[in-house]
């Protein structure tokens, strides 16, 4: 048994205390915008906020998110208005095949509540998430777009 | 094959045709078509025929049969349809029909395939009558409530009016009237000059969801009572599955079932996937792997270098005057021999399906670019004849050619039939994806190119030895044996045809298929022939002491849709003035899929082995241009796909095994690491080429030449991993 907050609310799930925060969201808590990649940490596909830093959920178990405030993509608008991420990636048609896009919002959205401004560099440095459609040319548009909005 | 099907499918049904008899599928037979004159939709709106459902509230649905995967063509589709119907884009919405609905209506929507970048361009006839035969239909009954000739109505905007009195009506008010019609018997298209929508850079109409996180892929399907399933199968392909010792699972928390599934694999169904996952890697299990199991990347290369020997047979692909004796007698020559890797595709999605099944019916759901091979699998799997059996296609991870080929969908069938009535999902991991792949084939060529005394190309000879897609995925393709996609870039005519004019010329391919299997990966064949010519072609124009661009003009004269692109590019990147200190640039062409493409880069070289691409400029002439900005996202995808290939992307082969495991040993390009590519689209009209793919050919050939440029080394084999060259 874990209990895990997941976008404000108290989950109380059956799951091992090793099982991968990833698939305690999807499978137990139900929430499946969150994607899984690799299960390696490497492809940033299931990235959540947990006390607001961009983390990839399939490499932190419930146990050691227990406690803490995680958000995922479902959480990261409040109520009917989205986030401006969200919002932006919207306007400017970023996503392709859309899968990765969960993570690359969330990590997005972690990068700018941290540097409002990013310049390339630091999107270079925060944004290392794998999109195999390719939308990083997009990616980096809507950020600065966001920044100068 | 089937008497029952229209001779306009004949084409398109032979393309299922193979795994759908064996299976017992027969196409549009003995489903009855009848039933109420009007069709319905779910919501008990309308059909205007089959591509359109018009809603009462004006609202439109457009049926798309091709499968969108992130490349954009529902988009694309919808637009085509909506052009010719005249309706009112804000209140366009689409839907896929299932394969099963499209087998009971004699294959009413066509082909379902989505590959070879043919979405479009081989849809865009049907479905663009598909909606000027609704906008007639609409049309007509207007014109009959108002008892005036319907010659006298326009539509616009979803709105009918006539003319000479000024009354109005909307499609949602004669909707039922004219779905009561007759369709009319041939209809005329607009002019491309009359196209409003068409051309424009419309908005997605799927973004939303994939913002927050509400799409559905094949990895979200929940269905009630759903249990998981995690499979392992023979990691040496043709190896088989020998025993598995389940009592060391047994008790394991959330497992149900342990499953052989087929004569190769083994899977464990769980309550949920990560329990089935961790039951399946404390499962012991023994694999009769077979002689494969000696196969290694090494013996895999020395076959294929054997197959460069000219005493080697070999299909001739593309041929004029004689080559051999050209090069034997020529003042100059050279010769250099360039190989490419197996690949994965590596989908953000792994591969997945959901299956549920009892003796009367069987269903599927899941990401597939051919809903029409995924119902085949199904019916082949569950043994169930076409009526019961459907296939309901959701979102894919990508696709990339990866999910044209039906093994994960046989795999969920097969394990849902071992537990009837329990809906089931199978996901691969990651590893699971990665050991089974459908890899882009392994190659090499050799090219020997022969000058006279003034510098003038007289002979090239481009001998391909590897592997054959066709050979392993479509074998009634072959032509007497001869694999004509092997020669995709290079071939004498058709939508891949060689671009330049050599007096001498001999093009042939040494097939040679190992047992890795091989599927079609964007861009297929074109993405290592373009790296051979148009590298190559770099070094014809080097041993000719010119520059590589004016080398090619030279032999361009007689293609000039080719040469437009590549004059394009050219232009754009400022060829004709001095890179900036310390840039390079490289450049290259190619035709695939129909259209014209070239790329140029120009990148900054470290250390003699890191690499900085600063800008990529591409050029496409597809024809016509229907999404722009779609258009403009698929070159700068299909450069991120080339690029990471080229960088990174490389399977190996170990005792008949990939070796690769998960993106830390098979990489994937960063944000950091790409650069903007400025595109370049230049359609010239009058024929309909492909978007998703074409690009990709000339990504890597682009940067390899602009890494000659820089250093003075020639690179012959991809990745670059493997030659201790990375990004900057």
């Amino acid at each position: 048994m874990a209990n895990l907050t997941i976008n404000g609310k108290t989950f109380t799930l059956d799951v091992e205390p090793d099982t991968p925060l990833l698939w305690a969201i999807r499978e137990n808590a139900g929430l499946t915008g969150t994607k899984y990649g690799c299960g390696i940490a490497q492809c940033g596909a299931c990235t959540v906020h947990i006390d607001g830093v961009a983390t990839r959920s399939c490499g932190v178990s419930v146990s050691e998110a227990a406690g803490k405030k995680i958000t995922t993509i479902e959480g990261l608008a409040s109520g009917n208005a989205l986030h401006k991420v969200q919002e932006a990636w919207i306007a400017q048609d970023v996503p392709q095949c859309g899968y990765c896009q969960s993570g690359m919002i969330m990590a997005v959205a972690a990068l700018l509540s941290e540097k409002p401004k990013p310049t390339d560099a630091d999107i270079d440095e925060a944004i290392t998430n794998i999109c195999r459609c390719g939308t990083f040319q997009q990616v980096r548009e809507a950020i600065h777009t966001i920044a100068s909005a | 094959m089937n008497k029952h099907v229209s001779p306009r499918m004949n084409r398109r049904a032979f393309v299922i045709g193979t795994a759908a008899v064996g299976a017992g599928l027969a196409i549009g037979l003995d489903i009855p078509f009848g039933g109420p004159a009007v069709v319905r939709a779910a919501d008990g709106s309308p059909e205007i025929g089959a591509w359109v459902v018009v809603r009462p509230d004006d609202t439109v649905v457009i049926r798309i049969a091709r499968s969108e995967m992130g490349q954009g063509s529902l988009t694309g589709l919808a637009q085509l349809v909506a052009e010719e119907l005249e309706c009112d884009w804000s209140k366009v919405s689409t839907e896929y029909p299932t394969p099963g609905q499209s087998v009971a209506r004699k294959r009413v929507w066509g082909d379902f395939s989505t590959g070879g970048s043919r979405g479009i361009r081989s849809s865009q006839d049907y479905v663009r009558k598909g909606g000027a035969t609704a906008r007639v239909m609409l049309i007509q009954a207007a014109a009959e409530a108002w008892k005036v000739p319907a010659s006298e109505c326009t539509a616009a905007n979803s709105v009918i009016t006539h003319t000479p009195s000024g009354k109005t009506t909307t499609y949602g008010k004669v909707a039922e009237a004219a779905a009561k019609l007759a369709p009319p018997a041939d209809v005329k298209l607009k002019d491309p000059k009359d196209w409003k929508l068409i051309g424009k850079g419309v908005k997605r109409l799927d973004t939303a969801e994939k913002t927050t996180g509400a799409m559905i892929y094949g990895i979200d399907v929940k269905l009630p009572g759903m249990l998981n399933a995690a499979i392992k199968d023979c990691p040496v392909f043709g190896g088989k599955l020998k025993s598995y010792d389940e009592a060391k699972i047994t008790g394991m928390k959330g497992v149900k079932k342990v499953v052989k599934v087929g004569d190769t694999a083994v899977a464990v169904v769980a309550d949920t996937w990560w329990q089935a996952k961790t039951a399946l890697e404390a499962l012991p299990i023994v694999w009769d792997e077979g002689d494969n199991a000696k196969v290694s990347s090494e013996s895999i290369a020395k076959w294929l270098t054997e197959g460069l020997d000219n005493a080697q047979p070999a299909y001739v692909g593309n041929k004029n005057g004689d080559a051999k004796a050209a090069i034997a007698g020529a003042a100059k020559k050279i010769e250099a021999v360039y190989s490419y890797p197996y690949q994965n595709h590596a989908t953000m999605e792994p591969m997945n399906a959901t299956a549920v099944y009892t003796a009367e019916k069987c269903e599927v759901w899941c990401g597939t670019q051919n809903g029409e091979a995924a119902f085949a699998a199904t019916l082949e799997a569950s043994g169930l004849p076409a009526e019961k059996c459907d296939v309901h296609k959701v979102m894919p991870g990508g696709g990339f050619g990866r999910r044209g080929q039906t093994d994960y969908v046989r795999q969920a069938v097969l394990i849902a039939k071992q537990m009837p009535g329990t809906p089931i999902k199978l996901l691969w991991s990651r590893e699971e994806d990665m050991a089974h792949g459908r890899y882009h084939p392994i190659t090499q060529c050799k090219m020997t190119g022969a000058f006279d005394a003034d510098n003038n190309l007289v002979a090239l000879h481009y001998r391909l030895s590897g592997q054959s897609i066709l050979f392993s995925l479509r074998p009634e393709a072959l032509q007497n044996g001869m694999d004509p996609a092997a020669f995709q870039g290079v071939a004498q005519s058709g939508e891949a045809a060689f671009g330049y004019s050599v007096p001498n010329l001999l093009v042939e391919h040494a097939m040679r298929n190992p047992h890795v299997p091989p599927g079609f990966w964007r861009g297929v064949n074109v993405n290592h022939n373009a790296i051979y010519m148009e590298c190559f072609m770099d070094e014809l124009a080097q041993a000719a002491g010119q520059d590589p661009l004016e080398f090619r003009r030279k032999l361009m004269g007689n293609h000039p849709k080719h040469l437009a692109v590549l004059n394009a590019v050219a232009e754009k990147i400022g060829w004709s003035t001095p890179a900036p200190k310390g840039i390079y640039r490289g450049i290259a062409q190619v035709m695939g899929y129909g259209s014209y493409v070239a790329g140029a880069a120009e990148i900054s070289v470290t250390d003699g082995n890191k690499i900085k691409v600063h800008r990529i400029v591409a050029s496409t002439d597809p024809g016509y241009v229907v999404n722009p900005a779609q258009v403009e996202r698929q070159i700068a995808g299909s450069f991120v796909y080339g690029l990471s290939a080229l960088f990174y992307g490389g399977c190996t082969v170990k005792d008949g095994k990939i070796e690769q495991t998960n993106f830390d040993t098979y990489n994937s390009m960063r944000i950091n690491e790409m650069p903007k590519v400025e595109s370049v689209m230049v359609p010239s009209g009058g024929f309909w080429g492909g978007v998703g793919e074409p690009t990709i050919g000339v990504a890597a050939p682009a940067v390899l030449n602009a890494y000659f440029a820089a250093t003075g080394k020639r690179i012959r084999s991809v990745p670059l991993r493997d030659q201790n060259i990375t990004f900057a």
